[in-house]
């Protein structure tokens, strides 16, 4: 039988808990990019995530598109539901407070859930792994190869958001929402088009985090809650409307719970990672990378 | 005036209509299952299985020429709900049998009703408590189960574990309760059994990856890996189990693997992988000199025909308790206290779809760990494991 080191144990952890925390940051890079235009919870974020792994299990596996055609495929589809989301249930409200607009994004959740389980029933599904299945040995621990792909995606979204709010006009004028949205409209920019704009993009990251971690995880109708709760912790950690915050908070929780179930106890996994943001929160209520005098203008 | 002359004279005369049909001309049977919901997995092929039970009797004759009447109440999973069914249909359906619910908590819910009422119930779900009484210290009166406990998975693996001289194990359940009564069962009868457990690993249901706990097992190096789990978790366990490179530490799961949807589900990684599982799960391996070989052909059979679905082995639980409860019937008549000494005291050695049953008045389980067959999945399908 083969045997492990302490040493190659320990880099098991590391690396399970970053690829975990990477689906956590997604979730979490998703929830910032509504929170900084509307100031809202997107509380179907999740749902998104879900979304993403079952409409490609239905496209891959089922109409049998080739992994290429199917990604960005699934990506448009749940882009649409998220659109649709901003405009059927968010934008028709009349008199929109934060608190009555949160309340419509459960709501959605919950109606996405139910529509999920309609189509998809209650089974679990799988998707191949996109290079293969076969693990790789390094430095005494075993990696999937769908690892990578996990990892490199986040870096991929988090260079393309990065890019797009700072390079481009539109990213700019998202910001802008985000600062002020009643001077924002005043030097022309439409802020209805950018909330819409803004359920678009954490739908489609949502989408890319729900595809790549399928083949890891298998995805059910009734998943998204969980990681919406953890993509929010890790947002909270990391500061709410902060992407690196989104990104550190994001690894942090995935290490925290993988180090301390493994070199503690896996039953208080979930613990770990709540004590250490309670912590975080105590010391420093707006999150590690959240600015306290920023946090007291907003409304939320 | 004429109209509502001739709506009083109409509902005059419905009355009366139901008067002189309502006398009983057949045996009430009552079922409660949890059909919709989370747990619809158990319920809905329990329901389907116990109405198709009820068509083929009432084909064949029904019950000594009368009609049994089959009244099946959704739960949808939830203890208020299953609670109402069976007060409705012990009091307005005046059923003679009740069968269900479906899951442990619904049926400790209706437990008390079965006593206050006097009517036996045969519950489809798991839990010993379900029967017996922990506070007096024997088994409730009125109340039976089918499904076979985890106290019985448990024997079944460390049976099979000591024959093979395994001793040091390392366990791994969910946190759902599920996997904490298995777990609590898996501890409590280590000592009977002599088995040592090094690593005692938990995980969320809806968890991601258990690479991490399965790690901590790996270090530990023990001599066999016990998993007490439902629905996706037990099926990424196992492939991060192969990924570790670690099959050649035997892989034991426990009755809740028993779907051929997992070994799919699990895209390989599931070979050579252990769990018990009872007869109707493999009616295709069964020997023809096998007790249940006739009845879980037949069942196989006849399910696939009418549903164009997979069998579900939950189904059998109530195609247990129906036949029961129709053997009752045949044999006593529609007398609630007879019904009950008669399944006390005459299923004995009824041959159901989960085992060959025994109750007394000390055991209204019926079943031991000879219910369960240790099975072995091989090239991607059950094989019976020696």
């Amino acid at each position: 039988m083969e045997t492990i080191t302490p040493a190659g144990q320990l880099f098991q952890y590391l690396i399970t808990g970053i690829t975990v925390g990477s689906i956590y940051a997604m979730v979490a890079v998703g929830f910032n990019i509504i929170y900084n235009v509307t100031e809202i919870i997107n509380f179907a974020q999740g749902e998104f995530v879900m979304l993403g792994g079952l409409v490609m299990v239905s496209l891959h596996v089922g109409m049998g598109l080739p992994l290429i055609a199917a990604f960005p495929a699934t990506m448009i589809i749940v882009t649409l539901v998220g659109m649709l989301l901003d405009r059927l249930a968010i934008s028709p409200i009349r008199r929109p407070t934060v608190l009555s607009l949160i309340i419509a994004t459960i709501a959605a959740s919950i109606l996405l859930k139910g529509t999920a389980m309609f189509i998809w029933g209650k089974d679990p599904y799988d998707l191949p792994a996109f290079s293969g299945r076969n693990p790789i040995t390094f430095l005494g621990a075993v990696i999937q190869p769908q690892y990578f792909w996990v990892i490199g995606f986040l870096i991929i979204t988090v260079i393309v958001l990065t890019l797009f709010f700072e390079k481009t006009i539109l990213g700019k004028a998202m910001s802008a929402c985000a600062d002020n949205p009643d001077a924002a409209s005043l030097v022309g920019i439409n802020v209805k088009q950018m909330i819409l704009l803004s359920f678009a993009l954490s739908a489609a990251i949502g989408a890319v985090a729900g595809i790549v971690v399928t083949p890891i995880s298998l995805m059910e109708y009734d998943r998204g809650a969980m990681l919406a709760v953890k993509g929010f912790g890790a947002a909270v950690l990391g500061g709410l409307g902060s992407f690196p915050g989104a990104v550190i908070g994001g690894l942090i929780l995935g290490a925290i719970e993988s180090l301390g179930a493994g070199l503690i106890s896996s039953g208080y996994k979930d613990a770990f990672a709540l004590i250490v943001l309670m912590f975080v929160l105590f010391y420093k209520p707006s999150g590690i990378f959240g600015d306290i005098e920023v946090s007291k203008i907003k409304r939320f | 005036m004429k109209l509502r002359r001739i709506v009083i004279f109409t509902t005059v005369c419905l009355f009366s209509l139901g008067f002189l049909v309502s006398p009983a001309l057949a045996f009430k049977v009552g079922a409660v299952f949890s059909v919709t919901g989370r747990t619809s997995f158990l319920g809905d092929p329990e329901k389907k299985t116990a109405v198709m039970v009820a068509e083929q009797i009432n084909a064949a004759g029904g019950i000594n020429g009368e009609k049994l009447e089959l009244i099946v109440y959704d739960s949808e999973g939830d203890a208020t709900k299953a609670n109402l069914a069976v007060k409705k249909l012990i009091t307005q359906d005046k059923v003679s049998v009740v069968i269900g619910p479906s899951l442990s908590g619904t049926s400790m819910a209706v437990v008390p009703l079965a006593a206050k009422y006097k009517t036996p119930l045969i519950s489809c779900a798991a839990s010993y408590k379900i029967t017996w009484d922990k506070e007096k210290g024997t088994a409730r009166k009125w109340v039976f189960k089918t499904p076979q406990t985890d106290t019985m998975a448990v024997d079944a693996i460390y049976s099979a574990l000591k024959q093979k001289g395994i001793s040091k194990i390392a366990i791994m359940s969910v946190t759902s309760g599920f996997g904490a009564s298995g777990r609590g069962e898996l501890i409590r009868l280590a000592p009977e059994y002599g088995m040592t457990i090094m690593a005692d690993e938990k995980y969320g249901p809806k968890d991601t990856d258990m690479t991490v706990q399965l790690t901590k097992i790996k270090g530990l190096a023990p001599k066999a890996i016990v998993n007490w789990s439902v629905g996706p978790t037990q099926v990424v366990v196992l492939r991060n189990w192969r990924d570790l490179g670690m099959k050649s530490i035997p892989f034991y799961q426990s009755h809740g693997f028993g779907s051929r949807k997992n070994i799919e589900l699990a895209a390989g990684a599931a070979e050579g992988v252990f769990c018990p599982l009872g007869a109707v799960n493999i009616a295709e391996l069964l020997t023809p000199y096998d007790t249940q070989y006739a009845v879980a052909q037949r069942y196989l059979k006849d399910y696939k025909a009418k549903y164009n679905e997979p069998l579900s082995s939950f189904g059998g639980h109530a195609w247990d308790a129906l036949h029961m409860a129709a053997q009752a019937l045949a044999s006593v008549g529609d007398d609630k206290a007879k019904i009950r000494d008669y399944l006390e005291n005459n299923i004995k050695g009824f041959v159901g779809q989960h085992g060959v049953f025994f109750y007394s008045p000390d055991d209204h389980i019926g079943l031991d760990k000879a219910a369960f067959r240790m099975v072995v999945v091989r090239d991607g399908d059950w094989a019976l494991a020696d």
